[in-house]
């Protein structure tokens, strides 16, 4: 291993995943490839040498020189604006990573495997569902997806198709469609005891989402009794944009 | 060399010799944190100046408001590189705190409540050069900006303008502060981009 | 409320000195003594500096600042960082 340096990427397929979300694939060459649930920081430069740079999220798990993000534009911000309604296929970034090897699942692990996200949360536990089909693997997985209404889903049509061993429930928090029973609000004890896993299944928790969201779920589940050291979080903080 | 991005421009740089090099201006007001935010409850706030024979001169926060106020308009700039200009604060002038206190000490280091430290000449702080201020834009200063008063010290790189400050220690040798003993400048002068230790 | 990051958010940072993941080594904090993953520190910044926090008594464990052709690493809040490497 050696450190990370700075890669050009070039954008070579895009697709809104809603009005706010974009999916980049770029290629890399050398890629070193990654683990589902690493990131990548993403570094713009302007004409006149102005730079700024954010750490995103990978969608999908290492196929080849490929990387794929899914960035959600933030108001006012610099970087995401940009990514999701500038760039076009054939521009160039530069990326560097992978990074992180705290928040990954790796497909030779068996153990049930809960994932908790929110809002773009969502995008590194995409990583790890992939990822998991990818390889075949048995690992029984459930993911609890909050988020504010139904047109803020990501993936939606592939998280709709059967994935055997995979069980996914929504938790609308402002307003759910109307076949969905449960009245929208935020995450409670009962989403994560009826769409989790017993605590004494000992599954691997990943949770991802904002800071209050990552500490209400990761509090819950240890009121459920999951023990810390399964509990994995990413926060996403308000340095984005 | 580095790849650059078609179309990208980023923040919006100001060329109009207003704000110190490698700045650009904001209309908000960012908040930058390098901890938890502290409460600090107006009964249990003090301001107090130690100096270096050890006198103790302490405002309570009844006797900080009775003191007499000015309201400078003021450019501020950040060395993460943003600006604001024209920003409008009311507090104290450092030159009234500083009245009655004997000193020959050259050095000053502000402490703030929840740890943060500072520090800077003492002459950077007198002749109209510094406040602790308890409003700005007309409102009661924000915990996130540094409530219920922070130092400002405009000519400086706003990171020497401690918010939730506590008090000053005056003393006879420099004592770099938290982002000084971490690779910031040591006096940080915007005009001169004056950023990183050896700038 | 107040807004922080996690340890992970050090990963792309450190990776730039130092050829392991240092986010899944286990550090101790100098202050309390916890021991835990540096991906489970409070991390604020990324600017003026990454500074990030034991999660048990909020004490500075680890700062990194980042200029232009150097970095600037504190590890005054650190004990020690135990870190798995491949036999």
């Amino acid at each position: 291993m050696r450190r990370l340096t700075w890669r050009p990427a070039e954008l070579v397929a895009a697709a809104a995943e809603t009005a706010s979300a974009r999916t980049l694939r770029f290629r890399v060459p050398g890629w070193p490839g990654h683990l589902a649930g690493q990131h990548v920081d993403v570094r713009l430069t302007a004409e006149d040498g102005y730079t700024a740079q954010r750490s995103y999220s990978m969608a999908a798990p290492a196929d080849g020189d490929l990387v794929e993000l899914t960035v959600e534009t933030v108001t006012d911000g610099e970087v995401s604006p940009y990514l999701v309604e500038e760039l076009r296929v054939g521009d160039q970034v530069e990326l560097r990573g992978p990074v992180g090897g705290w928040f990954v699942w790796r497909p030779e692990s068996t153990a049930p495997v809960l994932l908790v996200g929110g809002g773009s949360g969502i995008v590194p536990l995409m990583s790890m569902i992939r990822a998991r089909r990818q390889a075949g693997s048995r690992a029984p997985f459930r993911l609890l997806y909050s988020l504010r209404d139904p047109d803020r889903r990501y993936y939606a049509d592939e998280l709709r198709r059967p994935d055997p061993g995979l069980d996914v429930t929504y938790l609308y928090t402002r307003s759910a469609p109307e076949h969905v029973s449960r009245p929208a609000r935020r995450i409670m004890l009962d989403d994560l005891a009826e769409g989790g896993w017993p605590a004494s299944f000992e599954p691997d928790c990943y949770v991802c989402g904002p800071t209050g969201f990552v500490e209400a779920a990761a509090d819950l589940l240890l009121a459920l009794g999951h023990a810390p050291e399964r509990i994995r979080t990413e926060r996403f903080g308000p340095t984005g944009g | 060399m580095s790849i650059i991005s078609r179309g990208f421009r980023g923040k919006r740089r100001d060329d109009s010799g207003r704000v110190p090099p490698g700045q650009y201006l904001v209309d908000d007001f960012p908040v930058l944190s390098a901890g938890p935010t502290p409460r600090v409850p107006l009964d249990r706030w003090e301001f107090a100046i130690d100096t270096e024979a050890e006198q103790t001169h302490r405002w309570s926060w009844e006797e900080f408001m009775a003191l007499p106020a000015e309201t400078p308009t003021v450019d501020i700039h950040c060395v993460t590189k943003w600006s604001k200009l024209d920003t409008t604060w009311e507090g104290v002038s450092l030159d009234v705190l500083f009245e009655d206190v004997e000193t020959a000490a050259e050095y000053a280091l502000v402490h703030s409540y929840g740890g943060y430290t500072t520090n800077l000449p003492l002459e950077d702080l007198l002749d109209g050069k510094a406040w602790i201020v308890h409003r700005f834009d007309g409102e009661e200063l924000a915990p996130q900006h540094g409530g219920p008063a922070r130092l400002i010290v405009p000519h400086l790189y706003f990171w020497k303008s401690a918010k939730w400050v506590r008090g000053i220690r005056l003393l006879n040798e420099d004592w770099p502060g938290f982002w000084e003993t971490a690779g910031y400048h040591n006096y940080g002068d915007p005009w001169r981009e004056q950023r990183y230790e050896g700038d | 409320m107040t807004e922080h990051l996690d340890g992970n958010a050090l990963a792309g940072p450190l990776s730039e000195i130092f050829a392991v993941d240092v986010t899944s080594a286990t550090g101790r904090c100098v202050s309390c003594g916890l021991a835990g993953p540096v991906a489970s520190l409070r991390v604020y910044g990324p600017d003026p500096g990454l500074v990030a926090r034991c999660p048990g008594c909020e004490e500075v464990v680890l700062r990194l600042v980042r200029g232009p052709g150097t970095a600037w690493l504190d590890l005054r809040g650190t004990v020690s960082l135990r870190v798995n490497l491949p036999e």
